[in-house]
């Protein structure tokens, strides 16, 4: 892992001076702006069960959904396509520090987004100074829950790019699994042909994977090992899936 | 420097083949490369250049044959490969984004330049290559000419001992074309060089050596001038004379036992012919010729041999390797 930090910070300077990723960056704080002033508003007119920080990272499928694939789309599609990852595989760079450095700082970025949402709660404070609308505790674990599902969600935007050779069909592909992963649970779960005994070891997989319910235990305050074991050994397999398909392009083209 | 760098050839390549979907792309290549060796590679378009060299890279690999590099075999070794190969791929592909100094320098971190050494490498590179100017500038606004110098320039950043460029000079002006030249014979006994190139003057003036290669074999190898007569065998004088023609070939038959005469048909009016006369004497016989001629009473009015191109050289080969291809 000698170049890791060469390509990390390599690529997190590239995503700093292009100018989609402000461009993301403001369609992003934009979206959550207006989601949080909607929650505040609800908030202002009657007394509500929740906190506002609870009800905001539940709609975190929303940016999930765009920006994640506006992040990692171009990583290893864009690269294949110009050529340079002929350069970059000739330097005595391996592939899985090419992968894994990419990702590295899609994840940062991903993360830096995230945390200016912060601001919000801060503003919140600094104007409404009403403590029973900041309650810190679904606010740490809504990040904590963004900070550990976001390595899954940018892994598999990774695993896209890496098995696509045009960004726009990595992007679509991205946001396919994407909702497949945080939605399909659901609808899985509540499906009645899977009640069946002989399916008994197929629920209980789905049930494991229900992004939704971890984000509800997260904010409760639950956090439990198994859903942690979820998101780092998918993480981890995404990852191992896409340098495999960086290698078996090398070798097919 | 390890044992295994020293007293090895810088390339060693043997039966190398490489088959996409059951074409076959490289068929059976072998070649060795001497240590600070310029090496022509020449071939029509699909000869397989390009495949041999990114399989000399590490980049794809075989699918049976083995190469080595400074002793290192690239199949097990491919890492060890990397460090001593400076690679600048077909169409050289950069990053849009980045200026010059920037890219030379994550290249140069990649390399495992040092960080203290890496600073007056670039600057010297930059020198090199003629881009001290432009160094500031972002890669993407840039014209062809600048672009193929930076690929240059990133090939031999970290000083590697085996230098493979695939078609470097393609898209240079004539006067950049000149100062690539003299950058690659300036390498000439510190590294080994592979080119590829269509430009074939431009390998002629530059290369120890030249390795046609057609339809994924190699059919011919060798220096410029031992191709020459290998591939054509013959050499040829043009001359333009006036007098009796009829008695030409008994007029120069003394000179030599073993030449063929073609005259043509049309004459201008003061009476000369251009004359080609052919030979397989390798030596210089245009003064005996001329001896000759005048000897025998015809007007000459000049006489020169002629000097086969690798051009001619290079169609023979494809040409006769086409033959043989066709004959299976």
């Amino acid at each position: 892992m000698k170049h890791f930090l060469t390509i990390l910070s390599h690529e997190v300077r590239m995503l700093l001076v292009n100018p989609a990723t402000y461009v993301a960056a403001v369609i992003f704080l934009s979206l959550m702006g207006f989601v949080f002033t909607d929650i505040l508003e609800t908030f202002s007119r009657a007394a509500q069960d929740t906190s506002p920080a609870d009800v905001f990272f539940k709609q975190f499928y929303l940016p999930v959904l765009f920006i994640v694939p506006l992040l990692t789309m171009k990583c290893l599609a864009e690269e294949r396509r110009l050529g340079t990852m002929e350069t970059l595989l000739t330097t005595p760079v391996t592939t899985t520090e090419v992968v894994v450095g990419k990702y590295g700082a899609a994840y940062v970025l991903y993360m830096t987004l995230w945390a200016a949402t912060g601001g919000f709660f801060w503003i919140l404070k600094a104007f409404a100074g009403d403590s029973r609308l900041l309650d810190p505790g679904p606010m740490i674990g809504g990040y904590l829950f963004i900070g550990v599902s976001g390595l899954l969600f940018i892994a598999i935007g990774v695993l896209a790019s890496a098995v696509c050779r045009t960004q726009a069909v990595a992007g679509i592909l991205c946001f396919a699994m994407l909702f497949a992963l945080i939605f399909g649970g659901s609808y899985l779960g509540a499906a009645t042909w899977l009640r069946a005994d002989v399916m008994h070891p197929v629920k209980s997989a789905v049930d494991y994977a229900q992004v939704l319910q971890h984000y509800e235990d997260f904010t409760r305050g639950v956090v439990d090992f198994r859903q942690l074991l979820f998101y780092f050994s998918s993480t981890v397999l995404a990852l191992l899936f896409s340098i495999l398909a960086v290698e078996a392009k090398l070798l097919h083209n | 420097m390890t044992l295994s760098d020293q007293n090895k050839p810088a390339i060693e390549v043997s039966h190398l083949v490489k088959t996409f979907a059951g074409v076959t792309a490289v068929n059976d290549v072998s070649f060795t490369v001497e240590k600070g060796e310029i090496i022509g590679f020449l071939g029509p378009n699909g000869a397989g250049k390009s495949t041999t060299m990114r399989m000399l890279t590490g980049y794809m690999p075989a699918t049976s044959g083995s190469i080595s590099i400074c002793g290192y075999p690239v199949a097990t070794q491919s890492e060890e490969i990397k460090r001593r190969v400076g690679y600048m791929p077909e169409n050289n592909p950069l990053p849009e984004d980045m200026r010059i100094s920037e890219y030379l320098y994550y290249r140069g971190r990649l390399k495992e330049v040092p960080r203290s050494k890496l600073g007056s490498r670039i600057d010297e590179v930059l020198e090199v290559c003629d881009l001290k100017r432009v160094r500031h500038r972002i890669i993407g606004q840039l014209s062809k000419g600048y672009r193929q110098r930076i690929g240059i320039a990133e090939a031999i950043l970290a000083e590697p001992p085996v230098i493979i460029m695939d078609e470097p000079t393609i898209g240079l002006d004539p006067h950049q074309i000149i100062i690539v030249r003299d950058l690659i014979a300036s390498l000439r006994g510190r590294m080994t060089v592979i080119i590829s190139s269509h430009i074939l003057p431009e390998i002629e003036m530059t290369c120890d050596r030249v390795l046609i290669i057609n339809q994924g074999r190699v059919v011919a190898q060798g220096t410029p001038a031992a191709l020459r007569r290998e591939i054509l065998g013959h050499v040829r004088y043009e001359m333009v004379v006036a007098g009796n023609f009829e008695r030409l070939s008994e007029a120069l038959s003394h000179v030599y036992s073993n030449l063929s005469i073609a005259v043509p048909e049309d004459i201008d009016g003061l009476g000369f012919k251009q004359v080609v006369v052919t030979t397989d004497h390798d030596g210089e016989l245009g003064e005996a010729l001329l001896k000759a001629l005048i000897d025998a009473g015809y007007r000459v009015r000049s006489l020169n041999r002629q000097r086969p191109t690798l051009e001619d050289v290079f169609l023979a080969a494809t040409r006769r390797s086409w033959d043989v291809i066709d004959k299976k």
